[in-house]
């Protein structure tokens, strides 16, 4: 089995996935105990529909590069749905909801009235799953992936105490002088970076999972915020490492098989948080 | 030029007016206590002169040089979720992040100020904690070092002391006398009139019929005399003229 792996690894399409699906768990993981805590878990859901959509635009318009579609609108859905979370009479939850599932809905209507490709549904499948599209990725997007995980990852550390105090109390750090709104901003922004990115990864029906196991994993076993942080995309990385190592070997779809991986992890966390809780008292 | 003015404020939720027409001043060196029933408003004046919600009409003007980042806030209750990991330490730290700025890391000194303050509260012994895993009283406290954390100029407290054992209390109300001394402007919001007219230069009362004045004046008025002086009807009796 392990020279089967090195043979793969040989190949450099196998080797760019595995940098590229490292970094994105890396970040995908690093805001998830933040959009948990801020009852915004599905916001990945939400957004990663709404890349769909673009998705299927870019496809209609014939755009080769579809990031410059995608990335933009769905930078843009984030700051929308941020700022209806805040302060309107739409519930976050709910607004969620309604952009994810219209964006669904008219993604699938533009890709099967105006896809020139036979198999429509085996398109819809593969951005939904991301069955085969991080073994697919062009030098350009490897690159971009990189520049991008890279940027997130530097802001994240730079902004770490200004995230924790913002998600930890918002009215305490506005009255402080904090200003929220830009870091909520920053928040949605970034998340919105890191869908389009995981997108390739998982493909968009799975990013929640990305987004969200980690974090929930970690906080079975620790009780502050820098471990929980640490120790989520500790977590990440090596469950999609895995996952990918798996499939690859296995021919399972490389999404669903990292998804699998996290539940596991989750389910081992959480029996090791009862435990060492049990241990404790 | 006061350090916070209010003028012509009305503050309330959905245009429905709690006060009206409130004006008052607060200078540099004041203690504030601001009174009233249950409900009349004072959380919500308290969030108004912060800035967290705004004024139904009328201005709140900030005056000497005050900035936004010199101001420390105890909320009354914060909807802090029940399964956030964060540990005292790590709380009581955040309250420098106003004067962090841009800075994106913390600083040896603030370190230094957020242990101080831990130590001045009693509470150095739970640094590791995790906060949800705290009683109510002791909750209380690590919000108030994280408050005295940000506090450089003045600080507002939404009823300190509630939750806080007898000890502990008559500790706070010295500590915010000592504060008082050195200069940091003081609003806060309470329920225990004997110890605000001790404490405090100046008494803002909210309820049917608003009035603010020094504690003296206030002690010699008619609403200040019902209220000190223990007898049937008081408070109400007066309003109700
Ligand atoms: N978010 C809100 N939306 C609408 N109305 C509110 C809201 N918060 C408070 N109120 C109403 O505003 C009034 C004043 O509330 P506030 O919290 O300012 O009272 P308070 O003087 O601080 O009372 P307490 O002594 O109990 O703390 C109350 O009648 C309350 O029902
Ligand atoms: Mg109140």
């Amino acid at each position: 089995m392990a020279e089967t792996l090195i043979t793969y690894l040989e190949y450099p399409f196998v080797r760019n996935a595995l940098i590229v699906g490292v970094l994105i768990s890396l970040c995908s993981s690093l805001l998830g105990v933040t959009l948990v805590l801020k009852r915004f878990s599905f916001i990945g859901d939400g957004l990663s529909h709404v890349a769909f959509g673009g998705i299927a635009i870019a496809a209609v318009m014939n755009v080769t590069n579809e990031m410059l579609i995608v990335l933009p609108v769905t930078v843009i859905s984030a700051i929308l749905l941020l700022r209806t979370g805040q302060n309107t009479k739409i519930k976050g939850d709910a607004a969620i909801a309604m952009i994810s599932v219209g964006a669904l809905a008219f993604g699938y209507l533009l890709m099967n009235i105006f896809s020139s490709s036979s198999n429509v549904s085996g398109d819809v499948c593969t951005t939904l799953f991301g069955s085969t599209s991080i073994l697919t990725l062009s030098s350009w997007e490897v690159a971009l992936c990189i520049v991008l995980s890279i940027l997130v990852v530097l802001i994240f550390v730079l902004f770490y105490n200004k995230i924790f105090a913002v998600t930890f109390d918002e009215d305490f750090a506005i009255a402080a002088g904090t200003d929220a709104n830009r870091y909520n901003l920053l928040v949605a922004v970034i998340v919105a970076v890191i869908i389009v990115l995981a997108m390739n990864l998982v493909g968009s029906l799975l990013i929640s999972a990305l987004v969200i196991f980690p974090a929930l994993s970690a906080m079975r076993l620790y009780d502050n915020f820098k471990s929980v942080t640490i120790c989520s995309a500790i977590l990440s990385v090596i469950c999609s490492l895995l996952g990918m190592i798996i499939s690859i070997l296995g021919g399972t779809p490389v999404g669903s098989t990292i998804v699998a991986v996290d539940v596991a992890a989750f389910i081992i966390c959480y029996v090791a948080g009862r435990f060492l809780k049990g241990a404790k008292k | 030029m006061a350090l916070i003015t209010a003028k012509d404020l009305c503050i309330g939720y959905d245009s429905d007016a709690l006060i009206k027409n409130l004006n008052f001043s607060i200078n540099s060196g004041d203690y504030l206590c601001i009174i009233g029933e249950n409900g009349s408003g004072k959380s919500t004046l308290m969030k108004t002169l912060l800035g967290l919600r705004s004024p139904l009409s009328g201005e709140i003007i900030k005056g000497e040089g005050l900035k936004d980042n010199e101001i420390g806030y105890l909320p009354q209750q914060t909807q802090i979720q029940k399964d956030f990991p964060a540990a005292v330490r790590e709380i009581v730290l955040s309250g420098c992040q106003g004067r962090a700025g841009l800075r994106p890391f913390y600083t040896k000194e603030e370190k230094q100020l957020a242990e101080t303050n831990m130590e001045r509260l009693g509470i150095t012994h739970l640094r590791n904690r995790c906060y949800r895993e705290l009683s109510g009283g002791q909750q209380q406290r690590v919000l108030l070092a994280r408050a005295l954390c940000a506090t450089r100029k003045i600080l507002l407290l939404d009823e300190p002391v509630s939750g806080l054992d007898p000890k502990v209390t008559q500790e706070m109300y010295d500590l915010i006398a000592s504060l008082n001394k050195d200069g940091i402007t003081i609003v806060m919001i309470s329920h225990d009139i004997a110890q605000a007219v001790h404490y405090a230069s100046h008494i803002l009362h909210i309820g049917e019929r608003i009035f603010y004045c020094s504690t003296n004046d206030y002690l010699m008025s008619a609403p200040g005399r019902l209220f000190v002086t223990p007898g049937k009807g008081g408070f109400k009796e007066w309003q109700k003229h």
